[in-house]
C-alpha cells in the first residue's frame, strides 16, 4: 500500500469534512478561474478588433475613447458628427469634383485637393472609408458605409483575411433592382434576427427601441464569422442611409446663414420616380476610417488632425491599449486579489479542517509509526491529503467555473464575438494548480508537523 | 536472537526528579522462543516493549537483535529495523478503523524494505480465520476478529521478532486461547521469537519460559523516586 492510499483512506474516513473543505476550495478555484476566464475574453474582444485594417479613425472633438468604442466595438453612444466637406478633405480635387457633380449640392472651393489628400494615394493601399451611425436593426448597430468597407479592409490576427459572403454578395452603391437600398448582414445578426438574403428590414432610429424608418432595405449578402464586432453589425449602403427620413441636415442657404427649417428634410425624386442622392451639404459622416498609403504618415496626419478645431483621430490599437491598462488590467488584479484571498480562506479551512482532526488521529499516527513510518512519512501522508484535497477542489473548482462559460458560450459569443467553449483557458490559469498546491501544503504543514512530533509512546498508552 | 544488556531508561517527573523505570542487566531470547513476561500494572512492561521495538531510546546499554545493537542507531535508523524486524501486537488492537482488514494488514508490509505481497497479507488473513472478513472494516469485526486482524498485521513484515503486550486483555474468555493460539502457531510457523506480556499465569504457564518483570528488572526494586 502507498502512501497516496494511506492518505486517500484518511481524507475518505473524514469524509463530510473533507467534502466540504474539497467544495470550499472549488468554489475559490472556480471564482478565480471565472474570473481569468472573463478577463481573457475580454482582453481577446477588444484585441481582436483592434487590428481592424485601418491605423486611424477620425470622429467629431470629445473623447478618442468613446470615438474607437463607438466606431471600431459599435459601443457606447453615437458621438457628434463630421460634416461632409471635412469627409472630402481626404480626397483628391478630382474626387472632390466627381462627387459634387454626381450628388449636387455645394462644396467650399471643389477646386482644390483636399487639405489631407497628400496622405492617401488610393492606388497605393490608402484608405478612407466613411462610416456613418445611429440606426439599429433590433438591438444590433447598422453602419452606413460604402462598399469598400467591406471589399478594401481585412480583419484577422495578421489583417490578411478579407471579408467573404457565407451568402450573397456586398451591397452596391446603386443598382436597378434595389436602388441605393442594399445591405450585408453580420453572421450573428442574420442568426439571431433570422432574417436572411432577399429579405427587407426596417432600421430604428436612433436607438434599438426607437422610431421604425419606412425606407427598407434589401438584404444582398451574409458575411461568414469573422470573430470580430463586424459579426454584430448591419452594413447598408451609405446613400440610402442618407435618403432615410431624418439623415439629412438642413441644406445651406446662399447669404451663407442656415435657417431654422423644419428638422425633416425633403428628398428629391428624379424624373423617373427614384430617389436622388442626397446632396453633399445635407450630408454628414459619423467617423472616417484611415490607413494613409504609407504607414509613417499615420503619426503625422493624427497630429495635423487633432491640432484643428473640427475633428479628432484616435488610433484604435493606441485606445484599447490604454483602456486595458487603465481599466481592465486593475480590475482584473483587484478581482484576482479578491479570489485570492478566497483561495487562501479555502485554504485555511484545509489547515482547520485536518488539524482539527490531528487529535483524534494521534492513535493512527503512532500506530503506523510503531509499524516502521518514519516521522517524516507520517509528515508526507499529512501533507497528501492536503494536497488531495487541494487537487480535487481545483480540478472541481476549474471544472464548474468552465461549465459555466461553456453554459454561457452562445450569449459571449453574441455580446462580444468571442467563441469560447468549456475548454478555453487563457495561460493565466495555468497556475492556479500550481498555487492551489502550494497554498495546500502550506495549509497542510501545521497539521503534519503535528504527525511529526507525536508521540508515540504516549500516544499508544493513551 | 535478541540480547539486552545494561539496559537502562529513566524518565524525569513533572515535579522534579528522576523515575527508573528499567534497569536490565541482561536478558536474551532465542530464536524461534517464545517467553511470557509477567508483572504488575505500571511496572514497565510496555515500556522494556517499545525499548526493544526502538520506538523508545534507552539511556544506556544494549538492545541486540541478531547481534546488531539497535540502541546506538538514530531515530530513524530504529524505524527502519522495526518495520524490517519487529511485529507488534497491541492491547487493544490498535487498527486503523479507516482502512478494511486487509488493508490494515498490509500497512504493516508499507514501511519495510520488503515487497508489498498482496497474497501474503491474504494468506496471513486466511490463517487467522478470517479469509471472509478481508474487506470489512474494524468497526464491522467483533472483538476477536479484530485481534486476529492485529496478528496477521503483525506478522506481515516477516518480523524476527513478534512483541505481544497483553494481547487477550480485552478478549473475552472464550476467545482468549484462540488468540494466544494464533499468535503462538504464526510464530512457530515462521520461526519467529515471541516475547509475551501478560497478567493471566494461566496463559503464561503455557510458555516454555515464564520471566517475572521485578525479577528481570533491578529498578522495579528501588524504592519509590523522592523529590
Amino acid at each position: 500500500m502507498n502512501l497516496i492510499t494511506i492518505a486517500w483512506r484518511n481524507a475518505q474516513q473524514r469524509g463530510l469534512s473533507t467534502v466540504l473543505t474539497t467544495i470550499s476550495l472549488a468554489l475559490g478555484v472556480g471564482l478565480v478561474a471565472l474570473v481569468l476566464s472573463i478577463h481573457g475574453i475580454v482582453t481577446d474582444a477588444f484585441q481582436r478588433n483592434k487590428t481592424v485594417g485601418y491605423n486611424l479613425v477620425v470622429g467629431a472633438k470629445g473623447s478618442p475613447l468613446q470615438l474607437t468604442l463607438n466606431t471600431v466595438f459599435y459601443l457606447s453612444q453615437p458621438v457628434e458628427n463630421l460634416p461632409y466637406d471635412y469627409f472630402l478633405e481626404f480626397f483628391n480635387q478630382a474626387e472632390r469634383e466627381r462627387q459634387l457633380n454626381a450628388y449636387g449640392g455645394r462644396l467650399t472651393e471643389p477646386n482644390r485637393d483636399g487639405k489631407y489628400a497628400d496622405y492617401f494615394d488610393l492606388e497605393s493601399g490608402g484608405l478612407v472609408i466613411p462610416v456613418c451611425l445611429g440606426d439599429y436593426f433590433g438591438e444590433y448597430r447598422v453602419v452606413g458605409t460604402t462598399p469598400a468597407f467591406l471589399n478594401e479592409l481585412k480583419h484577422g490576427p495578421s489583417v490578411d483575411l478579407p471579408y467573404t459572403f457565407r451568402e450573397g454578395r456586398n451591397f452596391e452603391t446603386y443598382n436597378e433592382e434595389n436602388t441605393y437600398f442594399e445591405a450585408v448582414l453580420g453572421s450573428r445578426v442574420a442568426a439571431t434576427m433570422n432574417i436572411g438574403v432577399g429579405d427587407t428590414f426596417n432600421p430604428t432610429h436612433g436607438d434599438p427601441e426607437g422610431k421604425g424608418h419606412d425606407a427598407g432595405f434589401k438584404v444582398v449578402g451574409v458575411l461568414a464569422p469573422t470573430g470580430t464586432t463586424n459579426d454584430r453589425a448591419t452594413f447598408v449602403n451609405m446613400e440610402g442611409f442618407y435618403l432615410m427620413e431624418g439623415h439629412a441636415k438642413p441644406p445651406v442657404l446662399d447669404d451663407e446663414t442656415t435657417e431654422e427649417t423644419s428638422e425633416v428634410v425633403e428628398v428629391q425624386v428624379a424624373d423617373d420616380g427614384t430617389e436622388k442622392p442626397l446632396p453633399l451639404d445635407q450630408r454628414e459622416v459619423t467617423a472616417i476610417l484611415l490607413r494613409p498609403s504609407q504607414m509613417m504618415f499615420g503619426m503625422l496626419l493624427q497630429n495635423e488632425i487633432n491640432e484643428g478645431l473640427q475633428a479628432q483621430a484616435a488610433t484604435p490599437i493606441g485606445e484599447i491599449s490604454k483602456l486595458m491598462d487603465q481599466f481592465v488590467n486593475p480590475i482584473r488584479y483587484v478581482l484576482l486579489l479578491i479570489t485570492a484571498i478566497t483561495c487562501l480562506v479555502a485554504a485555511v479551512g484545509i489547515l482547520v479542517s485536518i488539524y482539527n482532526s490531528m487529535n483524534d488521529r494521534r492513535r493512527d499516527i503512532a500506530v503506523m509509526r510503531a509499524l516502521g513510518a518514519q516521522r517524516s512519512t507520517v509528515m508526507w501522508v499529512i501533507l497528501l491529503e492536503s494536497g488531495m484535497i487541494a487537487l480535487l477542489g481545483g480540478i472541481l473548482g476549474w471544472v464548474v467555473a468552465h461549465g459555466v462559460i461553456g453554459l454561457a458560450s452562445g450569449t459571449i459569443e453574441d455580446r462580444t464575438g468571442v467563441p469560447v467553449n468549456f475548454f478555453s483557458t487563457t495561460t493565466a490559469e495555468l497556475y492556479i494548480l500550481p498555487f492551489i498546491l502550494a497554498l495546500a501544503a502550506i495549509a497542510g504543514f501545521v497539521p503534519a508537523l503535528v504527525a511529526y512530533r507525536t508521540d508515540v509512546s504516549r500516544s499508544l498508552s493513551a | 536472537m535478541l540480547e539486552l544488556i545494561n539496559v537502562k531508561k529513566e524518565f524525569p517527573q513533572p515535579g522534579g526528579g528522576i523515575l527508573s523505570v528499567l534497569d536490565i542487566p541482561k536478558f536474551t531470547i532465542g530464536k524461534g522462543e517464545q517467553v511470557a513476561l509477567i508483572g504488575r500494572s505500571g511496572g514497565g512492561k510496555s515500556t522494556l516493549l517499545h525499548t526493544i521495538a526502538g520506538i523508545t531510546k534507552v539511556d544506556g546499554g544494549q538492545i541486540k537483535v541478531n547481534g546488531y545493537d539497535i540502541a546506538r542507531l538514530s531515530e530513524a535508523g530504529r524505524d527502519r529495523f522495526r518495520a524490517n524486524a519487529i511485529g507488534y501486537v497491541f492491547q487493544t488492537f490498535n487498527l486503523l478503523n479507516g482502512f478494511t482488514a486487509l488493508e490494515n494488514v498490509r500497512l504493516g508490509m508499507t514501511f519495510g524494505a520488503g515487497n508489498h505481497d498482496l497474497s501474503r497479507a491474504k494468506m496471513l488473513l486466511e490463517r487467522v480465520g478470517l479469509a471472509d472478513r478481508m474487506h470489512y472494516k474494524p468497526g464491522q469485526l467483533s472483538v476477536g476478529q479484530q485481534q486476529r486482524v492485529a496478528i496477521a498485521r503483525a506478522m506481515a513484515g516477516r518480523p524476527k521478532l513478534l512483541l505481544a503486550d497483553e494481547p487477550t486483555a480485552n478478549i473475552d474468555p472464550a476467545n482468549q486461547q484462540i488468540i494466544i493460539d494464533l499468535i503462538r502457531q504464526n510464530c512457530r510457523d515462521e520461526e519467529v521469537a515471541l516475547l509475551l506480556v501478560t497478567h493471566s499465569m494461566e496463559v503464561a504457564e503455557q510458555f516454555e519460559r515464564i520471566v517475572k518483570f521485578e525479577e528481570l528488572n533491578q529498578a522495579s526494586r528501588l524504592p519509590e523516586p523522592t523529590i
